[in-house]
């Protein structure tokens, strides 16, 4: 899955990547599922489950995709500062 | 529908058209660069948009009229099967999130402006450099034919269509108009006139969105009601197929079909050249990670909208064309005026994408067909020149299409052009992260792909149609009912493994590789990256 292969190209799996890669695959588990919300209850201001769980997700996915976003950050600048001046392979 | 022409509607309609057609030439002049002339500056507005022009840019070209116009639609013919569009769309953020940034990267570094530029540099392949420009033509040209389909939807809906009586020039000229005033301003201004016409038409799109999702459920009696009603239209047999309407929840057999489709179209997507285009326009890897984070704001919106097809049922729009189900009911439900503005969004959601479409052609022609294998020695100003032109001939031939076929005939097409846009991923993703796949392996999953996907999308019938009736056919192997495209997909990695295993036993040439491990992590501020950089790199 192209998900996980830019995260742990570096060759070092670090338990930030592997949150980074739990953030992205997330969204296709819950949405692939389709079984675990093809149902009608509950019913949210009369719509039925199937609608606002899904609408629900588009909130929930952007959610992960800002923290998968801010943990690559993080990682990016760790790897910066650690690696010094060979920038260009520290990324 | 009301008789006549909707003069209310037809006035505010005009008003707009005529306020972006104003803003489409002026375009010319903002932010302008000193190198006018070359195809960066006109085809990738200069690669200088930040994080808000972006997601307008991108957000105006993904979400097209037809998009608005198709996906309610959709939900309005069979109920929970249309609404796959909103799994599909926030399926395709994370997936671009891990992709995009190392595309744009190796792009700046080497001067890139398509994606074939890629897979040519990076596989030293012209053949398959040729096969995912070829793909990327043919998969756009239906999807600018729809956004015309779009208009006239909307136009047939005001009145000013014409009825059956009328002759065929006074039915189009309002088409015409529309399509010779985009094709001006594209010419004129490149990518930055849908940059900014982009920002018009999502404050027009939100401000309809909000007012049709509160207002139209009040005056229907509440989401109870409309959602009771849809369900019982669903359960009226269809006397064409013998079985129901449609469902509010998919049934068992429908969720292998619905799972597919989200996914399929979601990998499918960012392969267009449009989404590419409006892509490498940014200034920098960064804007395009903060854009996945942002960019779902649309789903929230297209899954409102998809909402719409259930209120049409409840409203009581019948219509036979179920393209015309959201235009008629807004111009049921709204006073004229904001029927006009709804209409005026849906008009200039149109001609956003079908300009950045156009250039994304023109763009793939100029330098992947043109410049390797017409004149190789072009220069930055004649590719600029050339795309100009062929950005016109594609929007004309587009024209062409809807006015002299069914529009059928499009939709067909657009559902095979999806097919087969799918199947330059193995190339395009597999190179961005790895060299190990053949380029004869890559090239022979590719046909094998396309071959499968259209055979088996000619299969299909449909109550309405004997061939290319439907995306969905059953899976070999599995059993279950999936995307056509997927399945191509899937045969088209297994065949790209398999034979790149065999070549490389062979030890066949592999082909240069223009590009090194670092170019997929450069940003802004590296050595060799330009932001504003001109397309002088030397073919191979």
């Amino acid at each position: 899955m192209s998900d996980a292969s830019e995260v742990t190209k570096a060759a070092v799996v670090t338990p930030l990547r592997v949150a980074i890669a739990l953030c992205l695959i997330a969204p296709f588990v819950a949405m692939l599922w389709v079984g675990s919300y093809a149902k009608t209850d509950p019913v949210f201001i009369g719509i039925p489950f199937f609608y606002w769980y899904q609408m629900l997700w588009v909130l929930l996915s952007t959610a992960l995709t800002m923290t998968a976003y801010q943990l690559w950050q993080r990682d990016q600048r760790g790897r910066k500062a650690a690696g010094g001046t060979d920038g260009g392979a520290a990324k | 529908m009301k008789d006549g022409v909707n003069g209310v509607a037809l006035g505010v309609f005009v008003f707009f058209f005529l306020a972006v057609t104003a803003i489409g030439f002026w375009a010319a002049r903002w932010r302008k660069a000193e190198n006018e002339h070359s195809l960066d500056e006109w085809g990738l507005g200069g690669r200088s948009f930040g994080t808000w022009i972006t997601w307008f840019l991108l957000g105006g070209d993904l979400y097209t009229a037809y998009t608005f116009v198709a996906v309610p639609a959709a939900v309005y013919a069979a109920g929970a099967a249309g609404f796959f569009a909103v799994p599909y769309t926030i399926l395709v953020y994370p997936l671009i999130f891990t992709f995009l940034p190392r595309l744009w990267s190796v792009s700046h570094k080497h001067g890139y402006v398509t994606t074939s530029d890629f897979v040519r540099g990076r596989f030293g392949s012209k053949g398959l450099s040729l096969a995912v420009a070829v793909t990327g033509i043919l998969a756009t040209m239906p999807y600018i034919a729809l956004q015309l389909v779009g208009i006239q939807a909307v136009l047939d809906v005001m009145g000013v269509g014409g009825g059956d009586g009328t002759n065929w020039f006074v039915k189009d000229l309002p088409l015409l108009i529309a399509f010779g005033v985009l094709a001006a301003y594209t010419y004129s201004s490149g990518l930055r006139a849908p940059a900014l016409i982009a920002f018009v038409k999502d404050a027009l799109i939100y401000i309809v969105i909000a007012v049709a999702i509160i207002y139209i459920p009040i005056k229907l009696g509440g989401f109870d009601d409309v959602f009771a009603k849809a369900g019982a239209a669903f359960t009226q047999t269809n006397p064409a197929t013998g079985k129901p309407r449609g469902a509010l929840v998919p049934a068992q057999a429908g969720q292998w079909t619905y799972a597919t489709l989200a996914l399929g179209s979601a990998l499918a997507l960012f392969m267009y050249p449009h989404s590419i285009t409006a892509t490498l326009s940014s200034k920098s890897r960064d804007v395009i990670r903060r854009n996945t984070t942002i960019l779902p704001l649309y789903s929230l919106m297209l899954g409102l909208l998809a909402l719409l097809g259930f209120m049409a049922i409840a409203a009581g729009v019948k219509v036979t064309n179920g393209q015309l189900a959201i235009p008629q009911l807004f111009e049921n439900m709204f006073p004229d005026w904001f029927a006009g503005v709804a209409f005026a969004a849906i008009g200039i959601g149109a001609l956003v994408p079908a300009a950045i479409m156009s250039i994304a052609a023109a763009n793939l022609f100029t330098r992947n067909i043109y410049r390797d294998f017409i004149k190789p020695d072009a220069t930055p100003k004649q590719e600029a020149q050339v795309s100009k032109l062929v950005s016109l001939l594609v929007k004309v031939g587009a024209l062409v299409f809807v006015l002299t076929m069914d529009k059928t005939v499009a939709i067909n097409f657009q559902l095979l052009g999806g097919i087969w846009i799918l199947q330059t991923f193995p190339a395009l993703v597999g190179g961005l992260f790895t060299r190990w796949f053949h380029r004869w392996a890559l090239l022979a999953g590719w046909a094998v792909g396309m071959v499968y996907g259209t055979a088996a999308a000619y299969g299909v019938a449909s109550p309405t149609q004997a061939h290319f009736g439907g995306s969905s056919k059953e899976i070999p192997g599995i059993g279950e009912i999936g995307y056509i495209g997927l399945t191509a997909f899937v045969l088209n990695v297994v065949v790209a493994v398999l034979l790149t295993f065999a070549l490389k036993a062979l030890k066949a040439p592999e082909g240069i590789d223009q590009t090194s491990p670092e170019d997929y992590t450069a940003d802004a501020g590296d050595p060799d990256v330009e932001v504003e950089l001109p397309p002088a790199v030397a073919p191979l």
